[in-house]
């Protein structure tokens, strides 16, 4: 089975076109089979994945365009491999958490496992062109969920959600290009292979334009502080299933891009730019946590929460170590797992009452007892809560960035300070106190298609939280192989200066 | 006493004519089969003319190339820019003329003088980019306009005269400053042939006051070619000539004329560019840049799907010219990709809207296709509409579609360049243009149909034929990943094996 990862990549597109034929009413039951396939393949990468390794395993190459160096050329490794399990797993779930009467289901089902196929692909592919190709795509099928199932202002929402990661990611394409071409430059051959790219050696200043390039395009997707502005929209107007994944998946793209693109092939510059990165994600983890707990409607406070934290990822991923680098996708895996969670339990009270705004709830804890658990639950892990899933990678992150900067560890740790006030805030206004509405006493508590959804997320949260070794074991191992290829790659000395940490470590 | 001329019919070379005498045999043959008999069906001509296409094609392919291959006392050049560019005009006009058979009647296509004037054209369009010499060049350029101003005019309705009539008028000022740029050069170097030209100019370069003859001589050509590739500040015929053409026709005059006109600038303003005279390059890359950013912003307030597509015509003919500027191989390269990937899905996209055309203004009383048509097409023609979809993410330069190949392929040329602020500029645009494919795509599938939307209306004009056109458009529009490798060894070796004047 060599060819797994290509299974992986295109067996939901093809499961989507042929969903076309299933009838209208079994594409719900289809859509659960196809995800469940997808996820178990998924597994299986992982029980056959060396764990020790921290390269790329499983790599597939086919020759596009050979004349300009385009290839399908897919791959995976410790960080790679945990997102696409999170994706697939998040996809099942979000699916079978779908109301059965949700209109035009089959439309859903195929815009889902096409968005399937995107997600995994950006994450597997290792041929920047291919990358770009799927990062593109996945916004289509988005396009579609939002706007044709989303709210009152879901067209609005819909479009700016494309034209902003759009344009950034036209500029990205620009220094892809340019990536390639000083690539020929040197080598007198044109490929857009990331393997090929890691090897070859860049000016400061050519670093520095390329990342500026490369950071238009995943900043905007993060999305970083100021390029925030199109997400509580899209989240505002998405359907459940379409926060979901924007939320889980869609978000982690950025950040990945930031692993697999900007460190490994820009290091000298991602050094240089650390303290400007750190500026914008402390000021996106304080300021939104504010805006967070300024917040009337439940969905919106997540979504703000959500954008807290993967400024915190953010942190991570910059601070040149191995905790930190490790943590921050440990926290990609957590956070995904539970604002994933969250965002369906918003949207199983919305489904109910109709309405998200706290001050119509209250007092949902005595008359929805289950659902307040695990809306507890969930919420103790968002805020990173020890025990939890959300402890490990933010203590991981809040670690490595120490070594960087106390102060700035000590400015964002009051995300877990502000955190809490919000959450617990949202709590108090929704769970606690007397009910405000009569017809909120009638309320039902979940029921098996929720528990079905929602108690995988519940357990996981809370085995990864005690045990999180099986899955911070790979991720370690390669977030160390980044950390030293950077190390030897760079030019100057500061840089190496600042990544030393991690190749004590790795010795 | 006159000596005697002798040529021998070998130094003719005459097969470099071959291709053009096809044609204009295929468009005599037609008004010949209609002196003898009439009212034959339009079907008849149409795959009649399909066949001679076809064998012109196969002649065309068949043909010697090379940078020297010139013929017919030498005004010929039958060099790879000229045969990849012949294979274009002629594939697009293979896939245009079958879009005649539709289900309902339309004028122009019961005259078999439209195929006769089609043909000419071709044969036009040929000569134009098979030509290294100015009057050989003005004369197919003449030849092919006459017949596309009648072609537009023969689609009998009152927009058509007006569209037929600005665009003759155009056309005319077009001309006059062609023949006016001509006659400057040949002033400088008593030359009509690009190659003397630029060796006379080459000659010449450090006399004083050569430049003003220079501006003159390469300002008027630019300013000729600037209104045949509808560039800024000459784009304004462009959107009403299209609203008034037939939709088909519309989309053959997106692609067509333009790869014609494409060749030409590249034979000409390249042989500049390449003598170093940097002011043509800046004005090309001046005008390029302007005019896809102006027809963007005009794209984005149209209300008719046909207006915005013949703005977004003009804003990717202004992306291609930033090609001419480079004047690389590869960017000559790029351009070629570009028109072949772009061409069907064009003429996909304005065969859509010929698919929904009806005899009444019924969803407008100004337009034919406003957006208004298209709301909730999801629901009623679900085909109908992804079809549509994709031709519109293509356009907007989404990859895997056809277009977003020629994009990165002329922003990466840009970039080899050297010119980075102008592949921003580039990509910038393509973000503009989204907005507008996507406004198409948000009605389609994001609103509820109107009243006047059903499938008897906008399935109106549907023919087999049409969804074979169709059908074959939306294969290299999704295909198109595999096609681009063959497709760059392809242009590349051809534009190695050519002359640009030097």
């Amino acid at each position: 089975m060599d060819a797994i990862l290509s299974i992986l990549i295109f067996f939901p597109a093809l499961a989507g076109f042929l969903g076309f034929i299933v009838d209208k009413n079994s594409a719900k039951v289809y859509g659960i089979a196809v995800a469940t396939i997808e996820l178990l393949l998924a597994l299986w990468l992982w029980a056959k994945f060396d764990t020790t390794n921290g390269g790329m395993q499983f790599t597939e190459k086919v020759s596009l365009i050979s004349d300009f160096g385009i290839s399908y050329n897919v791959g995976v490794d410790g960080i790679s491999l945990f997102i696409v399990i999170m994706a697939a797993l998040i996809t099942l779930l979000g699916i079978i958490l779908l109301r059965p009467d949700t209109k035009n289901m089959k439309n859903m089902i195929v815009s889902l496992l096409f968005l399937e196929m995107t997600m995994v692909g950006v994450f597997l592919t290792l041929d920047a062109i291919v990358f770009y190709l799927f990062w593109e795509l996945s916004l289509v099928p988005m396009l579609y969920i939002i706007g044709a199932w989303g709210g009152p202002t879901r067209v609005y929402a819909a479009v700016k959600f494309f034209l902003y990661t759009f344009v950034g990611s036209l500029i990205m394409l620009v220094g892809l290009l340019s990536m390639a071409y000083l690539y020929h430059d040197a080598n007198g051959v044109w490929t857009f292979s990331l393997l090929d790219w890691y090897t070859l050696p860049l000016t400061e200043t050519q670093q520095f334009w390329l990342f500026l390039a490369f950071f238009a395009g995943f900043a905007i997707k993060v999305p970083m502080f100021p390029f925030h502005t199109w997400l509580p929209h899209a989240h505002g107007q998405a359907p459940t299933i379409g926060s979901v994944i924007l939320a889980a998946v869609l978000l982690k793209m950025g950040t990945y891009g930031f692993v697999r693109f900007s460190l490994p092939i820009l290091p000298d510059a991602s050094v240089t730019f650390t303290p400007f990165i750190m500026v914008l994600s402390l000021i996106m983890v304080i300021y939104t946590a504010m805006i967070a707990f300024a917040q009337k409607d439940m969905k919106q406070v997540i979504a703000y929460s959500s954008v807290s934290h993967m400024g915190v990822i953010m942190l991570g991923v910059f601070a040149m170590n191995a905790e930190g680098l490790g943590g921050s996708v440990f926290l990609m895996l957590s956070h995904g797992i539970v604002s994933g969670a969250l965002f369906m339990l918003v949207g199983v009270i919305y489904e109910r009452t109709g309405t998200k705004i706290m001050d119509e709830f209250g007092g949902l804890a005595a008359v929805m007892p289950i659902y307040a658990t695990v809306f507890g639950i969930m919420l103790m892990a968002s805020v990173g809560l020890p025990l939890t899933i959300g402890f490990v990678g933010e203590f991981l992150v809040l670690l490595g960035f120490y070594q960087v900067s106390p102060i700035g560890t000590i400015l964002a740790a009051t995300t877990i300070i502000i955190g809490s006030v919000y959450m617990l805030a949202l709590f108090k206004k929704s769970f606690f106190g007397p009910v405000r509405h009569e017809k909120n006493l009638g309320l039902k508590d979940l029921d098996k298609r929720e528990l079905s959804a929602l108690i995988p997320l519940v357990l996981i949260t809370i085995w990864l939280g005690v045990y999180p070794n099986p899955v911070l074991g790979p991720i370690d191992n390669s977030a160390q192989k980044i950390l030293v290829d950077m190390e030897n790659r760079a030019i100057s000395p500061a840089t190496k200066e600042a990544i030393i940490l991690s190749k004590k470590e790795a010795n | 006493m006159l000596e005697p001329v002798n040529i021998s019919l070998e130094s003719l070379n005459l097969m470099t004519l071959m291709p053009m005498l096809i044609a204009v045999g295929g468009g005599l043959l037609i008004l010949i089969i209609d002196l003898i008999k009439d009212n034959l069906h339009k079907s008849l001509y149409v795959i009649l003319t399909v066949l001679i296409l076809l064998i012109n094609l196969g002649v065309t392919l068949g043909l010697n190339y090379g940078a020297s291959e010139k013929g017919f006392f030498d005004i010929m050049l039958i060099d790879g820019v000229s045969i990849i560019s012949q294979v274009l005009i002629l594939v697009a006009s293979i896939l245009f003329i079958p879009l005649a058979l539709t289900s309902k009647r339309f004028h122009e296509y019961s005259y078999p003088e439209f195929f006769a004037l089609f043909m000419f054209m071709i044969a036009g369009f040929q000569f134009m980019v098979s030509s290294d010499n100015l009057i050989l060049v003005f004369l197919g350029l003449e030849t092919a306009s006459l017949s596309l101003y009648t072609l537009i005019a023969m689609h009998n309705r009152a927009n058509s005269f007006e569209a037929a009539v600005k665009y003759f008028t155009m056309g005319a000022l077009a001309a006059a400053f062609f023949t006016m740029g001509s006659a400057v050069l040949y002033g400088v170097s008593g030359s009509l042939e690009l190659g003397q030209i630029a060796t006379a100019i080459a000659d010449r370069i450090n006399e004083p006051g050569i430049m003003i003859l220079l501006l003159g001589g390469a300002g008027l050509l630019l300013t000729s070619f600037a209104f045949k590739l509808s560039l800024f500040p000459f784009h304004t015929w462009a959107p009403d000539v299209y609203e008034g053409a037939s939709a088909p026709l519309a989309g053959y005059m997106s692609v067509v004329p333009k790869v014609a006109a494409f060749v030409v600038s590249m034979r000409i303003f390249e042989m500049f560019i390449d003598l170093q005279i940097l002011w043509v390059q800046n004005m090309i890359i001046f005008l390029a840049v302007i005019t896809m950013t102006l027809a963007n912003l005009m794209a984005l307030v149209q209300q008719d799907v046909k207006r915005m597509l013949a703005y977004s015509s003009i804003s990717h003919a202004g992306f291609v010219m930033v090609a001419i500027a480079l004047a690389t191989d590869k960017a000559n390269t790029g351009v070629f990709l570009y028109y072949a990937l772009f061409m069907f899905t064009n003429l996909g996209a304005f065969a859509m809207l010929w698919v929904s055309r009806h005899k009444d203004r019924i969803h407008h009383e100004r337009f034919d296709h406003p957006y208004e048509k298209f709301s909730g097409m999801i629901k009623i023609m679900p085909m109908g509409a992804i079809v549509m979809a994709l031709f519109m993410l293509s356009l907007a330069g989404v990859p895997p579609f056809s277009v977003f190949w020629g994009k990165i392929y002329l922003m990466s040329a840009t970039v080899d360049a050297g010119y980075i602020w102008l592949a921003v500029v580039m990509g910038l645009n393509s973000a503009i243009a989204a907005y507008y494919y996507l406004k198409l795509i948000v009605f389609m599938f994001l609103k509820e149909p109107t009243e006047a939307v059903t499938q008897e209306t906008t399935y109106y004009n549907v023919s087999k034929p049409l969804l074979t056109i169709l059908g074959f458009a939306v294969f290299v529009t999704v295909g198109s990943i595999l096609l681009v490798n063959p497709l760059i060894e392809y242009i590349s070796v051809m534009v190695q094996a050519s002359n640009f004047g030097i």
